[in-house]
């Protein structure tokens, strides 16, 4: 039963990985903001998931699986606001040029 | 494989302070600061110093990249002409000797230290239980060495003081920086609205959880104080005006208490900031709660600066 957590561990975090390094590179290779942003947050948020969901089979407390579940809803909640306000502002300046 | 992932992560780090110190753009070397702060505090989990990276990556990546932030956009209207200026060619070798210099002094003081290095863990292990507080950064901070502490805490109050006395001497007395008006039912004023909440839970429990775990007031306060900024940043509230009682009186509540707390150690355990045998704990309970409000307000006031209009608008 444990290698089967364990595998499961495994490739869901690794899957977590392959978001980030997609994330990664298309915000070096993306050409504007705004697809940047895209690249970046789709990976942020599923990449974080993955490696969340991933991580579940190995906490030790249900109270730890809860605190990993908290800081993935944090991270998505300051992810999604930020990458608005920086859309936002990048069609203001994209305006007034 | 983990020697492996260190040796990646310090050349990253190195990498990463090089290319922060070569930056032309003040705004890509504060980026490549803030990065780096978080980048170190990685290293510090690595070294199972889970108290260092928590400060670290609150106070040294998070507010102080803040705060140089801040001085970024203060700075863009001179920043052309500061770059045009090119020092002379002795100025610069000069930076250079001075530099490698500082360099080779840093490289053969590490060097001639002693291996093993001297340490006084295992003492401060040893009288730990006497302090009844289980994380032994806590123990050190506020029993071993609680003077250093409060010195800490004081030289805190005396820069938000500069920051003040900064102030042009009409706007004496008045707030700090412009007042925010952002969109009130826009994306920023909902973050502002939904984080805070949640953000004083952890403030608060990171204090509490800093007698026996990794924790303790300045993580909490760099936390509250960040959730504070949010409000402000939003207009949901506006700025203190600095000529407000509460608003001094929370300021210097935490060293009044540490040093009250010291002479009282004076006559109860025979010297400044001893605690008596068998009161450690709640010692260091009070001063911790006490010096929260010092610290929230002191870190979020020198983030707002100097005043800089009028209460009377």
């Amino acid at each position: 039963m444990s290698f089967v957590l364990d595998l499961f561990s495994i490739v869901a975090v690794s899957a977590g990985a392959v978001f980030y390094l997609a994330g990664t590179v298309g915000l070096l290779r993306f050409p504007d903001a705004y697809t940047r942003l895209h690249a970046l947050t789709k990976a942020d948020t599923l990449g974080m998931a993955l490696v969340v969901i991933g991580l579940m089979p190995q906490v030790d407390s249900v109270l730890a699986g809860l605190k990993l579940v908290l800081v993935w809803l944090l991270v998505m909640l300051s992810s999604a606001a930020v990458s608005q306000l920086i859309a936002r502002s990048a069609r203001r300046r994209d305006a007034r040029t | 494989m983990r020697a492996v992932v260190s040796l990646v992560v310090v050349l990253l780090l190195l990498w990463l302070a090089v290319w922060t110190v070569v930056a032309r753009d003040a705004f890509l070397a504060v980026v490549g600061f803030i990065a780096y702060g978080l980048l170190l505090s990685l290293v510090w989990v690595r070294l199972y110093g889970i108290d260092v990276a928590l400060i670290e990556a609150a106070i040294g990546g998070g507010l102080t990249g803040a705060l140089l932030l801040g001085a970024v956009g203060r700075l863009r209207g001179t920043e052309a002409a500061a770059r045009s200026e090119r020092p002379g060619a002795g100025t610069r070798a000069f930076a250079m000797v001075l530099s490698l210099g500082v360099t080779v002094v840093l490289v053969l003081c590490v060097l001639a230290l002693p291996e093993p290095a001297p340490t006084l863990a295992p003492q401060a292990a040893q009288e730990l239980p006497a302090t009844g507080v289980g994380n032994p950064i806590t123990g050190v901070l506020l029993a071993f060495r609680a003077l250093d502490t409060l010195l800490e805490a004081i030289v805190l109050v005396i820069a938000l003081i500069g920051v003040w006395s900064l102030a042009p001497d009409r706007f004496w007395g008045g707030r700090p920086g412009l007042r925010h008006d952002a969109d009130p039912d826009g994306v920023l004023a909902y973050f502002a609205r939904v984080l805070p909440p949640i953000g004083i839970v952890v403030g608060i429990y990171l204090l509490w959880a800093g007698a026996d775990h990794p924790g303790g007031k300045f993580q909490s306060a760099t936390i509250l104080a960040a959730m504070w900024m949010l409000v402000q940043m939003t207009g949901l509230a506006d700025t203190p005006a600095v000529a407000s009682r509460w608003l001094r009186a929370g300021v210097v509540v935490g060293p009044l208490v540490f040093v009250a707390v010291g002479l009282l150690g004076l006559w109860t355990a025979g010297d400044f900031l001893g605690y008596p045998p068998d009161w450690a704990k709640p010692m260091i309970v009070v001063i911790e709660v006490a010096l929260l409000p010092t610290l929230v307000l002191v870190l979020a006031l020198l983030m707002n600066g100097a005043p800089a209009r009028n209460v009377k608008r």
